[in-house]
């Protein structure tokens, strides 16, 4: 009886773990998906350079737009 | 002026700046913690302030000089991105202070100095508006700026070193010089390229006020040939 009861204890033990692993293997496994984490690595700080960059690179295309349209007005006045 | 190659220099060289000032390691300090990076950001506006005013004066004495009228465009153009430049300094300065020494403004010796070398400046920007006859204003305000520089550097380079102060490297605070060694190089690459960013945005200015400007300078200019014949 008591072997019995075992048995189907450990059938059960399978059963349930077989259950549960690919669970947790599938917890894992959306930790450990490859997506683009490094931007939100190191409390996000990626984030910040991103925008700053941003910012300087519209600065910067508005001086060199600024510049063209004085290159045609000193054209112009030519 | 006209050369594209320092304005990409100066694109690379703050792209340089932002990404690896944000992100390279630096060292771990009291009360700076990781406003330590301001150093490449704040301090070269400083720096590109003194640099522009410098080149202003250049002008100013070649239009001393020289009479040409051109020469005084340059200097006024460098001089106000000079102000444009030093008054950032300021106000990020202001804010730097609020987080490491608590108060926006306490009347630390290098605020006090640097604030009145900006009112000096910002008189010469008010002197350059109020007199309407152009060739006086160019004359007065070429030799005030002048003045203006050689009293500016002993304002901001020599009095604040005399005396204790807030900012590091003074007074016992922690400063960069003795431990700056790998930050050193980033430094310079901000200060050359957030000064070339400067004469950029002043060079544009410029040519602006030279094209506005041509009728005046053409004939000033014809005026001065009769009156040197």
């Amino acid at each position: 009886m008591l072997k019995h009861f075992t048995s189907y204890f450990t059938k059960l033990l399978v059963c349930l773990s077989a259950l549960i692993f690919p669970l947790s293997a599938m917890a894992q496994d959306s930790n450990a998906v490859a997506m683009a984490d490094k931007l939100r690595s190191d409390g996000k700080i990626y984030v910040v350079v991103t925008v700053i960059f941003t910012i300087f690179l519209g600065i910067i295309l508005y001086l060199f737009t600024i510049e063209k349209k004085i290159k045609k007005i000193e054209q112009n006045q030519k | 002026m006209r050369k594209v190659w320092w304005k990409i220099l100066c694109i690379l060289l703050l792209s340089v700046t932002i990404i690896v000032g944000l992100l390279m390691p630096v060292p771990a300090l009291n009360i700076l913690n990781e406003t330590i990076r301001n150093l490449y950001f704040h301090v070269p506006m400083w720096f590109g302030m003194m640099l522009l005013f410098t080149v202003s004066l250049v002008y100013a004495i070649r239009f001393l000089k020289t009479q040409d009228l051109k020469f005084d465009i340059y200097s006024e153009q460098f001089a106000k991105v000079g102000v444009l430049f030093g008054s950032l300094g300021m106000v990020t300065g202001m804010e730097w202070a609020r987080f490491t020494w608590g108060e926006f403004w306490s009347n630390d010796p290098k605020q006090l100095a640097s604030a009145l070398s900006l009112l000096i400046y910002f008189a010469y920007l008010a002197l350059r508006g109020s007199v309407p006859d152009y060739d006086k204003k160019a004359k007065i305000s070429a030799v005030y700026n002048v003045f203006a520089y050689f009293i500016m550097i002993p304002l901001i380079m020599i009095l604040p070193r005399l005396t204790a102060s807030l900012h590091p490297g003074n007074g016992g605070n922690p400063g960069f010089g003795d431990l700056a060694a790998e930050m050193r190089p980033v430094f310079y690459t901000a200060v050359i390229g957030w000064f070339l960013l400067g004469i950029w945005i002043a060079t544009l200015a410029i040519r602006f006020q030279l094209v506005a400007r041509k009728h005046l300078l053409s004939t000033h200019n014809v005026e001065m040939d009769v009156f040197k014949k």
